[in-house]
């Protein structure tokens, strides 16, 4: 116990000293927060639209309206032929374009379908969806009104986003970010620090010592778990301060299932450390092994259900992929443990199994 | 302290006869043969040095000793104990100073002096008594990085670090590579006093200088042992007539002795020539005079020729060079 204590002491020691690093460790997830938050967001605003209209009637003159009315578009001009839409394209005038039949009156009444163009500005593919989303949501609105005014029957399709009915991008990154944290404090930091001791020689001296190395890893990574936990609380306290995200679960569960996955992480740190002997290669395996498969397989950025099916069995155990479920399910939802076991327990089950590598692994000499 | 050999094996306070056994020990590493079939003995309470140039393979023996490396062939056995089989009981009792600086730069002396103290299950109170005469030095530093330390200060701090939980024996892997001359001398006493107080101390060194201090030294070169003895059997076995020439032209006169037909061994020695006649059994003084003739007809006429004791310095060249012979 007193191994223990006096492992911990020093191990904090080694990180409040390094005020750079500590600093950097404390702060990076608030920046992060406040990048995705301000800058990486996938809701889009301002586009910029043209609607080509040849024949100007009540119809077309209700669209134009409902346009005007809505804060994501800015309407740039109503033009009598197509002519500009090129030009204004590739200048980037237009972002989007709503290209009107001329026989507009006459087809609203019709059997056949309307043939209303849609054109969106694709070079940024995720945005050109977003915005052509945008678009037809109205669209089809004007014709609901427009068909019934005509005498038509109006087909009232209710859409409604559920947990998340504003579509804020905020719900959906703070779960990552949290994983991504707590992969680069918990499992960089201590790969990190285990292969110092290595590089610099205290190794040997920590080897010669009775201690089980077991205790020394222990000791090692626990003053991580506390930084690690740290940075889960900032990351919440600023996605709700700054950002307004939602807490509709349990905390306590919330807290529980990070503690979990610091357990993760740190496992991961640990395998890294008893194959990799300096300090470098432990950074490399890191950020190659751990911070891109969390950043790109675990549904952070890219929908897992979009990758081909490679990518999508590989994510499977990518551990960052579980705990965004978990924490996307207590936080965005308010889903209780009864709902959310499963990842619990595949989650728990990596843990353990990294565990059990790491200790196998784990020289009790230098050889 | 030393009782007589054949204390069972099951009773925890057994001394063995000898501090350390090392019988036919052979290390490879891969195509590298680290340790080539060495076997020594090392008493109770001595103060025993291990002598080499770097690769002789000092390290490597240490690192089994202190139950760091399995051998490949043979045994290695310190205080009785088998360093494979009996691993964990062997690291409560061992004292190992590495031969990197291996104290953490950013904890002060005394922090690291307590976590080394802590790691092995004891405090620096209880360790003090044992560490005191070297702590007395370092005290008005306690609170100082260790980085910051000079390198025969953190050379002591890491011996208190090695010494704070009272080992049975301490082995020391060149503890004085890289520090000043004065540090070295102030941390031989050192060892001096703790010998003095009954530890048994294997300590490592490139300086054939601290050689002299140690009761007995190994030789070792490529792995393998050259001698065991005292440094001044060692000394004293030097098998040919040894002479310290003196002369201007330090270099020229070198070329001409190696020149010189009963020429064995000739190589610099400070401000002197070291040389070594090939001819056991000769006068001195015939042997002086036939070199000054030889010099004289060189060029060289201020040859002040003597005839001198072979130190243990000398006894190492010439088994370096006879092994490098073979």
């Amino acid at each position: 116990m007193r191994s223990f204590i006096g492992f911990v002491r020093k191990e904090a020691f080694h990180i409040l000293r390094d005020k750079q690093t500590f600093w950097i460790m404390l702060l990076m997830p608030l920046v992060q927060v406040l990048l995705f938050g301000f800058a990486v967001r996938t809701d889009v605003y301002d586009i910029r639209l043209a609607i080509v209209d040849p024949a100007p009637g009540p119809a077309s003159r209700a669209l134009v309206e409902q346009f005007n009315a809505s804060p994501r578009f800015r309407l740039m001009g109503v033009y009598a032929s197509t002519a500009p839409l090129e030009v204004g394209f590739r200048e980037g005038t237009f972002r989007q374009a709503i290209v009107l039949p001329s026989d507009l009156d006459r087809a609203l009444v019709g059997r056949a379908p309307v043939p209303v163009e849609l054109v969106t500005d694709a070079a940024d593919p995720n945005t050109g969806s977003i915005m052509q989303a945008y678009a037809s949501a109205i669209l089809q609105r004007w014709h609901g009104e427009q068909v019934q005014r005509a005498g038509g029957v109006r087909l009232d399709v209710a859409a409604r986003m559920r947990f998340n009915p504003t579509l804020a991008s905020v719900n959906l990154f703070v779960p990552g970010l949290i994983a991504l944290v707590l992969t680069m404090v918990s499992a960089m930091m201590t790969s990190i620090s285990i292969t110092r001791e290595k590089e610099t020689g205290t190794m040997e001296m920590l080897l010669v010592s009775p201690l089980h190395p077991w205790a020394i890893v222990v000791g090692k990574v626990v003053p991580y778990v506390v930084l690690g936990f740290a940075n889960v609380l900032l990351v919440l306290g600023a996605a709700r301060e700054v950002f307004g995200m939602p807490l509709r679960g349990s905390i306590t569960l919330l807290l529980a299932e990070s503690l979990l996955y610091i357990l993760t992480a740190l496992a991961l740190g640990i395998v890294i450390s008893t194959r990799a002997d300096t300090q470098r290669t432990a950074m490399i395996a890191a950020m190659a092994g751990l911070l891109l498969p969390t950043l790109l397989l675990s549904g952070f950025i890219f929908p897992i259900d979009s990758m081909p099916a490679p990518l999508r069995v590989i994510s499977n155990i990518v551990p960052a992929r579980w705990f965004l479920i978990i924490v996307r399910g207590i936080m965005v939802k308010g889903a209780g443990i009864t709902t959310l076991w499963q990842e619990t327990v595949i989650l728990a089950v990596q843990t353990l199994v990294l565990l059990v590598v790491g200790a196998r692994r784990l020289a009790i000499r230098l050889e | 302290m030393t009782r007589e050999a054949g204390g069972s094996a099951g009773d925890p306070r057994a001394v063995a006869a000898h501090a350390v056994e090392v019988r036919d020990f052979t290390k490879r590493f891969g195509q590298v043969t680290a340790v080539d079939g060495v076997s020594v003995d090392i008493a109770q309470g001595e103060l025993f040095g291990f002598i080499g140039p770097d690769g002789a393979g000092k390290t490597t023996l240490f690192r089994t000793m202190v139950t760091l490396l399995v051998p490949d062939a043979g045994s290695v056995k310190v205080l009785g104990r088998d360093v494979v089989d009996d691993l964990w009981e062997l690291r409560a009792r061992v004292g190992y100073m590495p031969g990197r600086f291996s104290l953490y730069p950013d904890l002060s002396a005394m922090e690291n002096l307590q976590f080394f103290a802590s790691v092995f299950g004891t405090s620096v109170e209880a360790g003090m008594s044992i560490i005191e005469p070297i702590w007395r030095q370092l005290a008005p530093f306690a609170g100082r990085r260790a980085g910051a330390l000079s390198g025969g200060m953190k050379q002591k701090l890491a011996l208190c670090c090695a010494l704070v939980h009272a080992p049975d024996i301490l082995f020391l892997d060149e503890p004085t590579t890289g520090v000043d001359a004065v540090s070295r001398r102030e941390f031989w006493d050192l060892l001096d006093r703790l010998r003095a107080g009954g530890l048994t101390i294997v300590v490592s060194t490139p300086y054939m200088d601290e050689a002299i201090r140690c009761d007995r030294v190994a030789l070792m070169q490529k792995g393998k042992l050259l001698l065991v003895d005292t440094p001044q059997a060692i000394g004293d076995a030097y098998p040919r007539p040894l002479f310290a020439v003196r002369a201007t032209d330090r270099l020229g006169t070198l070329g001409v002795l190696r020149r010189f037909p009963h020429a064995a061994a000739v190589w610099p020695f400070g401000e002197v020539v070291h040389y070594t006649d090939a001819r056991a059994g000769m006068a001195d003084a015939s042997i002086i005079a036939e070199l000054e003739t030889f010099a004289g007809a060189s060029g060289v006429d201020d040859l002040e020729v003597q005839a001198i004791d072979a130190g243990i310095e000398d006894a190492f060249m010439w088994h370096m060079m006879a092994q490098e012979g073979v």
